[in-house]
């Protein structure tokens, strides 16, 4: 078992590229939805199960806005609002009366949500793929013998890059940002501080959905795929496993995560022949465990230390 | 003259353990007041059920108006902040982020004066203030989070046992520096307290709080010189 490196420095650089260029497009993707679960872990260390579910219905509800007349960026804008409001709600109902300190209960909560939510875009919009409009120009920005980027590609990557500058500063430079971040580090602290920890956790949330929508609408957009309610299931193992990789509490590893997994799951597997094709998820999830053996805490995620 | 803070037969449990049994204490403005007590005596309970963290049977009352059944983050807003046991920063954040947060329920302009004023207090948190503040050690992370309440601009500050594991002489300076801001800020402050040697120093009465029932009061000076009090806490 050898690995062919021949062809990748041989005939088919073209087709290595190409691969690249499949790899940042995918990443890109996975990486929004693991940045939306990154700023829920930050805030109170739980993996929301849900998040690939919330993303494709509200990826449902851009596309059933712009069924209805309304232009696809606009219908996007509204879809992530929309998206931003249900998740805020799901947090009041079903989260915030049980103790953020006890993950179990609250684990299942998101599984329950994530079976619910699945099951409600299947009853509406039915397991049927659809074709989901353009978001970007077609065409390619770039073709190079057989070697193509196309504009879809850069402006998937370019929105996960801007989605991580809006967040970064959000963050950063904003009282709201600010009490997020004091309610991730301090939970009583914050109280003490007069930060209202539900509303400010509540916020996270809605902000979490938003990006994840707007993520599963570039996926859905993708013009090779189609859009039906289980479409974000093997996204979703692909996004928790990106967000672990870059380290669970930072937005910029969730891109680097998002796209070390593409590069896994586009180029790896495709040249070491001995992975079937079939097996690239598990691949990702090999590639996980490496890197979590080396870096326990991710690529870029805080070690815990306390002090005593 | 009526009290800045009365508490009247504060009764507290968690689950079926009572840990308070009905407590009357109070304090007046511009007062240093001390409570001391052995582990579990229920010193740190009290502190908590005045700022909300617990509930609670009983009268808390804040300027002649019950805080009781408010949530934590509206007492601050009544003038009442809490330095909590052990940790009370946020070791995340920058030392300047920790003194913005200690600032959240204020919206006016005088903010940044108040930080540079903590760092007159405390220069050490000025060196300190783009490093985490996890990155401090137990002294400075002390001096933080006293630093961090008092941005809140509170009439009250309470905390929770301010010498804890720290050495004797950075216990002392910090002391020292409690009294320097109650007489220049006019700060009321609440302090429990198992160092009762310092404490007593400082303050100018006391409670002694024993399994959850105010045992002695008076003033601190006194207490200081009580036989009892000697023997159960000074080691003498």
């Amino acid at each position: 078992m050898t690995l062919s490196v021949r062809r990748i420095w041989g005939l088919n650089m073209d087709l290595f590229l190409q691969r690249v260029f499949d790899a940042i497009t995918n990443g890109s993707t996975y990486a929004l939805i693991a940045v939306a679960m990154v700023l829920i872990f930050k805030a109170t260390t739980l993996i929301n199960f849900a998040q690939g579910e919330q993303a494709i219905l509200g990826a449902f509800a851009v596309l059933q806005l712009w069924y209805w007349g309304i232009p696809m960026w606009g219908a996007v804008i509204l879809g992530m609002l929309f998206s931003a409001a249900l998740a805020a709600g799901l947090e009041r109902v079903f989260i915030r009366k049980f103790d953020p300190a006890d993950h179990l209960p609250l684990v299942i909560i998101t599984l329950g949500l994530f079976l619910v939510i699945n099951a409600v875009a299947a009853i509406v919009w039915r397991f049927d793929p659809q074709s989901f409009p353009e978001l970007f120009p077609s065409g390619n920005a770039f073709t190079y013998n057989n070697v193509r980027l196309s504009w879809y590609s850069i402006f998937a990557f370019g929105s996960c890059v801007l989605v991580l500058i809006v967040f970064q500063t959000l963050l950063t430079r904003t009282k709201t940002g600010l009490a997020f971040r004091a309610v991730s580090s301090n939970l009583e602290s914050s109280r003490l501080s007069g930060i209202k920890v539900g509303p400010t956790l509540q916020f996270g949330w809605a902000l979490a959905a938003a990006a994840g929508t707007l993520g599963a609408s570039i996926y859905a957009a993708n013009p090779v795929l189609q859009i039906e309610p289980s479409m974000m299931l093997r996204a979703l193992i692909f996004s928790v496993t990106a967000a672990a990789l870059g380290g669970l509490d930072s937005l910029w590893g969730a891109l680097i995560g998002g796209l070390t997994i593409g590069f896994v799951q586009s180029v790896v597997v495709q040249y070491i022949p001995f992975i079937p094709n079939e097996m690239s998820l598990s691949a990702a999830v090999v590639v996980l465990l490496i890197v979590l053996t080396l870096r326990p805490s991710g690529v870029l995620g805080t070690k815990a230390v306390e002090r005593v | 003259m009526a009290p800045l803070l009365l508490v009247e037969s504060l009764k507290a449990r968690y689950g079926p353990v009572q840990v308070l049994h009905g407590i009357d204490l109070n304090v007046f403005d511009k007062e240093i007041v001390v409570v001391l007590g052995a582990n579990g005596a229920g010193k740190t309970t009290t502190l908590r059920s005045i700022s909300g963290m617990v509930e609670t049977d009983g009268r808390i009352e804040i300027n002649g108006q019950s805080i009781k059944k408010l949530d934590p983050s509206e007492i601050v807003r009544r003038g009442v902040a809490h330095v909590p046991q052990g940790r009370g920063t946020f070791p995340e954040l920058t030392v300047e982020e920790n003194l913005k947060v200690g600032a959240f329920i204020r919206s006016d302009n005088d903010i940044n004066i108040d930080i540079e004023a903590c760092y007159q207090n405390y220069p050490v948190l000025y060196e300190r203030r783009t490093q985490t503040a996890g990155s401090l050690s137990g002294g400075e992370q002390q001096m933080l989070a006293v630093s961090r309440a008092l941005m809140s601009r509170p009439q009250l500050l309470l905390m929770d046992e301010p010498s804890l594991g720290l050495a004797p002489q950075i216990v002392e300076d910090l002391f020292t520096r409690f009294v320097t801001i109650n007489e220049e800020h006019g700060t009321t402050m609440l302090i429990v307290e198992q160092n009762a040697q310092l404490a007593l120093d400082i303050a100018n009465r006391a409670y002694v709080l024993e399994s959850g029932e105010i045992t002695i009061e008076g003033q601190a000076s006194e207490l200081a010189n009580d036989d009892a009090i000697r023997q159960a806490y000074l080691g003498a």
